[in-house]
């Protein structure tokens, strides 16, 4: 008994946190949900194409094998067809670039922000700057984590809440406002990437790129770095509090005030 | 008097032994020397992936370190990419070339040895960086700076290797162009020559443009390292940004050098076992040439978060998306090949069919990551892993032993193990998608490349992925023993191994002559 109590509490975790998502996150911006919708419309139509395709190919490897006494048949080219097949796909690339572009020129669009977030990308750790706030603060992987991902720690990793995906400072943005985030460097290049909050930018030295988000929903969003930055790469969270308006003033004074009593 | 003259017109007089290799000018013991040399390389280059699957089997740090872990992904993919596949699809050049087009041996004899034994020095020079202090080249092979710049002493080395394979690259590529352009047999006219040729051909000119850009970007590199420039560096003046354009000016158009041969290959066999002609042999040309000029105006989709303005990504992601259609009337000519064909099934056309259905795949996912708004979501994460490897491992690797399979009768004079091949097949088939079908799952629930140890939701499918690993690799031990065992056996092969097989290769004997055609046969 004790040793199944033993077998159980092992693999709960793991259990628990099974997880087979196979899909991109609709997420809680417009960007990611266009950036979903533009996924699944081109997934839907490679879809269909690899099913005749591959419909052809299969109906064809059960008739047309020799062992069935199918004979060769003598054909091989036909100008009309080739010209069909040349046609057709390019009619259908053309309806799908017409929605990708109208998308895209809606992402890259940040004007008329309410309030902007630098990010600078460190080896191996954020920094954020609330610019119209004058909050500022470093944000890297919470001790719990760190601990836990050296070679050999002994420790159960399944057992970490978060494991790899959480931070000593969060972000905290509020929800349904226009957020333009500017995402500099100051080592090698880092990319900033929240999936729920739509795509990647990479963060450069020596540039100053911008994306924007409009978070609808309040909640914890959880991403990473996305781009090769060293040794450290794989551990360079990002984590995101969305909330209320008000509640967002509130943790903005907070911190100004926090400021003020550091520096007496 | 009879026998001097005998030995006058011997031209097969070889030094025996090691000499013989690394004296050797024959197109086909060059071939051989290539195409082991490849095999050779794809085994380091697979244990360095299955040190990466073993540490990624499950979450936490088990195996290595970061650091080791990031020099395992960048020396994966430069001796995947620069030391297996491009040294085994000029192994098959060197081998197929003068066979297929009616000549005696390659253009440019002794270019063709120095071409090949330029190899092991470089990846023997690349390979020792693991034993020095600071380990490997640890940026990716994509070698981004400000990042490639911290690397420790291994970077100087790395460069020159990469030099080193590039001149190699180049030299086989100007011997290739030379030998096809100008050693055809009588009658065979540019729209007569074989579809592998006509691949090989746009390939060799491919590797002639973009080998030269690569070897500037790096070039760059060092001078930035080492002499004080700072080309990609921002603090002095540089950009980082403009090394990833001249790299993918290189990098896009490597990835069709990576794929044309093979596309060549499974042309080439489709038919041979469909006993059908190819369906549309000038489409086939026109779409090979197609692809290869559109690879020097999309190189950008390889960059699309680096925050280009909204008109380049525009115009990248329309370029990117027209490759779609020359690809398009390559697989329908393929499927057009084997309708109301007479369809058997060996070892070569079982892959060679699951190259077509898998390099499809990889081609849906490729079309997928040039749309701009969703490849923002996809951008460096498993799904890319997914879609390269898709059409990478099961493209052009498959390409590549379906050809072996093809050809090896005709070299060796021996026929390989069937039943042994099709079990290979399906262990590789099976195994392969086992490995590189749920990465698209993990990428696409967020989970980015190039990291050591992963959030505790990705750990599934990263199970899944390393046990496939692992059998992928064992599987090719057996493609291993199939070769030696061919190689040990007595089972001759005929003239004409295969019943549909079309080509001059099929009219020598089985292994052919050493100097292939001494007289050039007449085409039609």
């Amino acid at each position: 008994m004790k040793v199944f109590t033993i077998i159980a509490a092992t693999l709960s975790p793991s259990l628990a946190s099974a997880d087979w998502e196979t899909n991109m996150p609709i997420g809680v911006t417009p960007t990611s949900e266009i950036a979903y919708d533009i996924h699944m419309l081109i997934f839907y139509i490679t879809v269909v194409i690899g099913i005749l395709v591959f419909g052809a190919m299969l109906y064809s490897i059960i008739y047309h094998r020799k062992s069935i006494g199918a004979k060769p048949a003598q054909f091989h080219e036909s100008t009309k067809v080739e010209i069909i097949w040349t046609v057709i796909p390019f009619i259908i690339l053309v309806g799908m670039a017409i929605p990708a572009t109208k998308a895209l020129i809606l992402m890259e669009d940040t004007r008329d922000s309410e309030i902007t977030l630098k990010v600078t990308g460190y080896q191996w750790m954020w920094q954020y700057e609330y610019l119209e706030d004058d909050v500022s603060f470093f944000s890297k992987i919470d001790d719990e984590s760190n601990k836990a991902r050296q070679l050999n720690s002994g420790i159960d990793v399944n057992q970490v809440k978060n494991y790899l995906r959480n931070v000593d400072n969060i972000v905290v943005l509020p929800t349904n406002t226009k957020i333009r985030i500017l995402l500099t460097a100051n080592d090698v290049i880092h990319a900033w990437w929240v999936p729920e909050l739509g795509g990647k930018k990479d963060a450069i030295p020596g540039y100053i790129n911008e994306l924007w988000v409009d978070i609808k929903k309040p909640g914890i969003y959880r991403g990473q770095c996305a781009e090769l930055c060293g040794k450290d790469h794989g551990f360079m969270p990002i984590v995101v509090q969305a909330v209320s308006k008000t509640e967002y003033h509130k943790w903005v004074s907070i911190q100004q005030n926090n400021k003020v009593a550091k520096n007496k | 008097m009879s026998t001097d003259i005998e030995k006058l017109d011997d031209h097969h007089h070889k030094p025996s032994g090691i000499m013989r290799w690394i004296t050797t000018t024959n197109h086909k013991d060059i071939g051989t020397l290539y195409l082991w040399f490849s095999l050779i390389m794809f085994f380091i280059g697979g244990a360095m992936a299955l040190v990466i699957r073993a540490e990624l089997f499950q979450p936490g740090l088990q195996l290595v370190v970061p650091g080791f872990f990031n020099q395992m992904t960048t020396l994966h993919a430069l001796v995947m990419i620069f030391g297996a596949i491009m040294p085994a699809f000029v192994g098959l050049a060197n081998w197929q070339i003068p066979l297929m087009i009616g000549a005696p041996d390659m253009a440019l004899p002794r270019l063709n040895n120095w071409s090949f034994w330029i190899l092991p020095f470089a990846f023997t020079m690349m390979l020792s960086t693991l034993f020095f202090e600071g380990g490997g080249p640890a940026a990716g092979w994509t070698l981004y700076p400000p990042l490639s710049l911290q690397g420790g002493d291994s970077m100087p080395f790395v460069i020159l290797s990469i030099h080193l394979f590039g001149l190699s690259s180049i030299l086989g590529a100007i011997n290739i162009i030379a030998t096809i352009l100008n050693m055809r047999a009588p009658g065979m006219n540019l729209m007569k020559m074989p579809i592998f040729i006509w691949t090989w051909l746009i390939t060799a000119f491919l590797l002639i443009a973009a080998m030269p850009v690569l070897a500037g970007a790096i070039t760059m590199l060092l001078t930035d390292r080492f002499f004080g420039t700072s080309f990609f560096t921002a603090s002095g003046g540089g950009d980082p940004i403009m090394f990833q354009h001249i790299f993918w000016f290189f990098g896009h158009p490597e990835v069709y050098i990576l794929i044309l041969p093979a596309f060549g290959v499974i042309s080439t066999i489709i038919p041979a076992f469909s006993r059908k002609k190819l369906f549309g042999y000038d489409s086939m040309v026109y779409a090979t040439a197609s692809i290869a000029l559109l690879s020097f105006i999309v190189w950008a989709h390889h960059m699309f978060t680096v925050g280009m303005p909204l008109a380049g990504e525009i115009f990248f992601m329309l370029t990117t998306m027209l490759i779609a259609v020359p690809t398009g009337v390559k697989v329908f000519n393929w499927v057009a090949t084997m309708w109301k064909g007479s369809m058997t099934f060996e070892t070569p056309m079982l892959f060679a069919i699951a190259f077509i259905v898998l390099f499809t795949i990889g081609g849906f996912s490729g079309l997928m990551l040039a749309m701009v708004p969703a490849d923002f979501q996809y951008h460096d994460t498993y799904f890319v892993v997914a879609h390269f490897h898709y059409v990478l491992v099961p493209g052009s690797l498959f390409g590549i032993i379906a050809g072996v399979y093809y050809w090896l009768p005709k070299w060796t004079g021996k026929m390989y193990d069937e039943t042994l091949g099709k079990i290979h097949f399906w262990l590789t088939t099976i195994f392969v998608n086992l490995t590189f079908f749920p990465m698209h799952f993990v990428g696409l629930a967020g989970m980015p490349r190039r990291i050591p140890d992963y959030a505790i939701q990705f750990a599934d499918f990263n199970a899944i992925a390393s046990i496939g690993a692992f059998g992928f690799g064992l599987s090719q031990l057996l493609f291993l023993y199939i070769l030696l065992k061919t190689l040990k056996q007595d089972v001759t092969a005929e003239d004409k191994v295969w019943e549909g097989a079309e080509g001059l290769e099929w009219t020598l004997s089985s292994p052919p002559p050493y100097h292939s055609f001494e007289k050039p046969p007449r085409v039609e």
